[in-house]
């Protein structure tokens, strides 16, 4: 009973400060309710008995990302900056497909209620010993370090390219000149 | 403790792909120890490093013959002889693409011993991809075939061009990419699982949530049509085939079809079984359109790159006609080893008009129109020689391994489902599209011999010997293509 009281309490912060993300016209504003939307998924993954994916949702997305954000935000000076829609048709676009998506939503789940419910598709195992250890660090290890081993060690080599790119693109090394600086020598 | 798992890792059957990971990462500690006016040594390193690869790929081919097909990493990627044979593609392109760049970075003043080591990076991506077994070593395998792809594009970074190429082929990759892992998604929701195997047996005919995996499908469908090309996703090609520097356009071009193909059958041909008519239909119906908008659009151009890209468009549409042909699992066999040896048939091809590009071109990136070939037939009489070769090859004229490629792929698609209107269709538009196509592939042999012209060309050594291995291979699969045809045959997926 208590999980359902904290549960809907979570769920309504985190939709009150999705809308609030949304309205916002000051960029800052906006991060800040991201920042407390992230949060609320962070509490659900712990409600979830995730507490390794709960803590990473805090420092990844909470923490370092959210950083980046504000940080570009005051680098372009984007919280002064208020935006005109450009896109005037987009809103009324956006909010008529949003009531299909949610029309179409409701009648396959009533469609498939009809027809006899849906069988879970991997059955979640019912001994409670595995179900609260589940998102472990130990358990969340073993299947990073054993079954997906090989993405995990590709991501690394992406990451490895990622920052080589980040280097060569931003360090002109070669000693070669840009267009523009071309131009302005050649003056 | 002793993991389960340790057992079922079998690294020696990604033994080219670990050697080639662990060069690269050596490579790029030994560039910094090279002084910059030496950095052409990088290259002879990487060369050794693909070398080596592709002796551990020679020793596997016997093996696999044998075998048949050996799972690694506790079945998250499968090595078989369709793996096989596309890695050997990819460590030949590879190879050519370091050659291309010998001498083409220096002269543009932009030789950085990155170069090959990105270029090793992608090559694994493309190796990886090629022996997927689960959605997500397709997706990871993807982002690394496309990541070091984006920045060899703005390796030229002061050239606005190619500074357009990396940006452009960055944002619609991303976009294109976030396609592709919403499909796995819905697929994952829809079967629970990402293991190619076990969606094929979730997903059957009659399952519950066949809508959802259909349109997981789908949306896996538009990102790989993306990476290689595929009409409604083409937008791209052009600019970053004319902007990025041309040994990357020449390895890209090659590389990352190929790649984008590989994933495209394994993930089609072994997970959707099921839905084989559903996607055949739709693949049927995207090979004709990328075939009519690549040779058409690619009339009109008058540079040699992007009418080098149009036309890859155009070879993508003919590929893709293969890939439909293999909806039926008693022509699999056959339509897949169509798809390779037109994959391979493509590659020395490409890669051998690319190399007369990259001759023909100027140190300051101009020297890429089609009128800049005007004279060659009289100054390099041997290099346009070449180049009229890899142009009837590209129209499917006979001696070459162009006419046996589209022969292989149009018979798979017409006894892919006898009697289906849509294929045959599709291979009547690819017959017509193959004629007009000989309209702008002849007007660079014509520019060549008839017109009057300075005729200026760079050739050193490294430029010949890839012109002359990708013309000698042209020619080989063009007058016998049965042993290479048996043994892209025997490429099947197990």
């Amino acid at each position: 009973m208590i999980g359902y009281i904290l549960f809907g309490l979570v769920a309504l912060v985190a939709i009150v400060s999705a809308v609030g993300m949304l309205l916002s016209t000051n960029a800052i504003h906006a991060a800040l309710f991201l920042v407390i939307n992230l949060i609320c998924i962070a509490l659900f993954y712990l409600g979830l008995n995730a507490p390794f994916l709960a803590m990473v949702q805090i420092t990844v997305y909470a923490g370092a990302i959210m950083v980046l954000f504000l940080f570009v935000i005051m680098l372009l000076g984007a919280e002064q900056v208020t935006l005109k829609s450009q896109l005037k048709w987009q809103a009324p676009l956006a909010i008529v497909l949003a009531v299909v998506m949610i029309a179409a939503t409701f009648l396959l789940f009533f469609n498939v209620q009809a027809s006899g419910g849906l069988s879970p598709l991997a059955p979640i195992s019912e001994d409670p010993r595995q179900t609260e250890t589940f998102g472990s660090p130990y358990a969340v290890g073993e299947v990073l370090f054993g079954a997906y081993l090989l993405p995990f060690e590709m991501t690394g080599v992406l990451l490895l390219v990622a920052m080589i790119g980040a280097i060569i693109l931003t360090r002109n090394e070669a000693g070669g000149m840009r267009d523009e600086q071309r131009a302005a020598s050649n003056e | 403790m002793q993991l389960p798992i340790l057992e079922s890792i079998n690294l020696m059957a990604v033994l080219p792909v670990l050697i080639i990971a662990g060069w690269a990462c050596v490579l790029l500690v030994f560039d910094l120890l090279i002084p910059r006016s030496r950095k052409h040594w990088t290259a002879w390193l990487a060369l050794v490093g693909l070398l080596g690869a592709a002796v551990a790929l020679f020793f596997q081919i016997g093996h696999f013959a044998r075998l048949g097909s050996e799972a690694a990493f506790d079945g998250m990627v499968t090595v078989d002889g369709f793996s096989i044979f596309l890695q050997v593609v990819f460590v030949l392109t590879a190879i050519v693409g370091v050659l291309l760049a010998l001498d083409y970075l220096p002269r543009h003043g932009i030789e950085r011993g990155e170069y090959y080591v990105l270029l090793l990076f992608t090559t694994i991506g493309m190796m990886i991809m090629s022996m997927a077994a689960d959605l997500i070593v397709v997706f990871v395998a993807l982002e690394l075939l496309s990541i070091p792809l984006y920045i060899l594009s703005g390796f030229a970074g002061m050239r606005e061009t190619s500074e357009e190429a990396a940006l452009k082929y960055f944002l619609l990759g991303a976009f294109a990419s976030s396609f592709l892992v919403y499909g796995i998604a819905l697929t994952y929701g829809g079967t629970g699982t990402t293991r190619l195997t076990g969606i094929a047996q979730a997903v059957t005919s009659d399952a519950l949530n066949l809508p959802l995996t259909t349109v997981g499908m789908g949306l896996l469908l538009v990102g790989l049509g993306f990476k290689v090309a595929a009409v409604p996703f083409h937008m791209w090609t052009p600019d970053v085939y004319q902007g990025a520097p041309t040994p990357v356009t020449a390895f890209m071009s090659v590389g990352a079809k190929a790649g984008g193909f590989a994933a495209l059958i394994r993930v089609l041909v072994t997970a959707f079984p099921a839905i084989a008519s559903e996607w055949g239909t739709l693949i049927a119906v995207i090979a004709g359109l990328t075939m009519l908008l690549g040779n058409i659009v690619a009339i009109s151009q008058s540079n040699i790159k992007r009418m080098l890209a149009y036309s890859s468009i155009a070879h993508a549409g003919y590929i893709l006609l293969a890939v439909a042909a293999a909806q039926r699992s008693e022509n699999a066999s056959f339509a897949i080893g169509a798809v390779v040896f037109y994959l391979l048939a493509y590659a020395l091809t490409n890669l051998g008009a690319f190399t007369v590009a990259i001759a023909v071109e100027r140190d300051d990136g101009t020297g890429t129109e089609i009128d800049d070939f005007a004279g060659l037939g009289k100054t390099r009489p041997w290099m346009a020689l070449a180049m009229a070769l890899f142009m009837l090859s590209l129209t499917g004229m006979p001696i070459s391994g162009g006419l046996v490629g589209k022969v292989f792929v149009f018979q798979a698609a017409l006894q892919a489902v006898p009697g289906d209107p849509l294929l045959l269709a599709v291979v009547i538009i690819g017959v017509l599209t193959s004629v007009v196509s000989a309209f702008y592939y002849l007007k660079v042999i014509m520019v060549m011999y008839m017109r009057e012209g300075e005729g200026k060309a760079v050739l050193p050594l490294a430029l010949k010997t890839v012109l002359a291995a990708t013309a000698f291979g042209t020619l080989v699969l063009g007058i016998i293509p049965g042993p290479v045809f048996q043994m892209a045959q025997r490429a099947m997926l197990k």
